[in-house]
């Protein structure tokens, strides 16, 4: 089991990957993004995550004490915020998508065909 | 292309892909076992350089604060782009919108969440470098407590506890205030972000010199950023329904 959270990591940048490209609908593309983006969440906590250690907050435990890597939290407490407002503007296009060509469809976006 | 021959192809991309990062995980140490060196070293030297008692939020407004300046202005992008699309030929007339929550007893309950919810976010964005909380985490809190006024309320509530122009304002004032501190440091320090200001004690309020500044700034950004996504998106869908 001690591979298991990077093959969970990478299972979800597969499956959102696969997603965005098989997608038949523009919401359920900017989603397939966010599940992609947490794969490098669960990447990135489980890299900075030790055995036996405490949250890197030493507010009430002695500072001697065990703790997981503070840099990959801070990468990922930012980038869950700010993927979230590049989430919003992915459903903003979709929005406009929908209302200049009357479908959510990527495939009948004139546009978007080649 | 059509759709069954994009998806085999991207099958097989994914494949590999697949293949390299299993291959590259193969080298990683088994979860668990943290490398190091980075954070071992940020936990023991951030309580004796910065005296802040959260480590990550040092990391986020201290070590790392270019970085997340980088992210801060991503997110100032990303609003102002859903801004510009979602304002452009939209209808302005909304004022035979009704959507006022018909129940009494919601509306009652959770109006009376709403001071607690943005209590709760101006502590978490207060304590931020002291225990779990910051400016992040915070600001989509303070956002959450407006955006009841909507769900328990109405939206037109909402849009005068949280008028457009003041959002607009405050999501400019927070991004600025972030390069404003990192710029007054450059000149006074001759390095942008240096923390400058008393570190003061371990464990208090008036710990960490730059870092409650530069916390409050994203606090505030984050925030009105999220208020400002909500609101675009109302009105988007209340001009929808006049239209109709």
């Amino acid at each position: 089991m001690t591979y298991a959270p990077y093959a969970l990591a990478v299972w979800l940048l597969v499956a959102g990957l696969f997603g965005i490209v098989a997608s038949k609908n523009l919401i359920h593309l900017a989603l397939c993004v966010t599940v992609a983006q947490s794969g490098t969440y669960v990447l990135l906590l489980a890299i900075g995550y030790r055995k036996h250690a405490t949250a890197p907050i030493f507010s009430d435990v002695p500072r001697s004490r065990r703790a997981v890597d503070p840099v990959v939290q801070a990468l990922t407490l930012t980038d869950i915020v700010v993927g979230l407002t590049v989430a919003a503007l992915l459903l903003a296009q979709a929005v406009k998508a929908h209302e200049h060509t009357g479908t959510l469809d990527p495939a009948e976006l004139r546009e978007m065909q080649g | 292309m059509t759709r069954s021959a994009r998806i085999i192809l991207c099958a097989a991309g994914l494949a590999g892909l697949v293949a390299l990062l299993a291959w590259g995980v193969a080298g990683l140490e088994p979860f668990g076992h943290y490398p190091g060196p980075y954070g071992t070293v940020l936990n023991s030297v951030e309580p004796h350089e910065r005296h802040a008692a959260n480590v990550v939020s040092a990391v986020v407004f201290d070590y790392r604060g270019v970085d997340t300046l980088g992210e801060e202005l991503i997110l100032f992008g990303a609003v102002m782009g859903l801004a510009f699309l979602l304002r452009e030929n939209r209808e302005e007339n909304t004022r035979g919108v009704r959507d006022r929550v018909p129940s009494e007893a919601l509306r009652a309950v959770g109006l009376v969440a709403v001071p607690v919810v943005v209590l709760l976010a101006l502590d978490l964005v207060a304590h931020g470098y002291l225990t779990p909380g910051g400016g992040f985490q915070g600001g989509v809190a303070a956002a959450a407590g407006l955006l009841l006024v909507y769900l328990a309320g109405d939206w037109r509530a909402m849009r005068h506890a949280g008028p457009l122009p003041v959002v607009d304002a405050a999501e400019a004032a927070g991004a600025s205030g972030f390069l404003i501190v990192g710029f007054a440091t450059l000149i006074a320090s001759g390095a942008f972000l240096e923390n400058l200001l008393p570190l003061g004690t371990f464990g208090k309020l008036t710990s960490g010199g730059t870092i409650p500044v530069a916390n409050w700034c994203a606090g505030l950004e984050v925030s009105a950023a999220f208020v400002l996504i909500f609101l675009e998106f109302l009105e988007e869908i209340m001009a929808e329904r006049e239209a109709k």
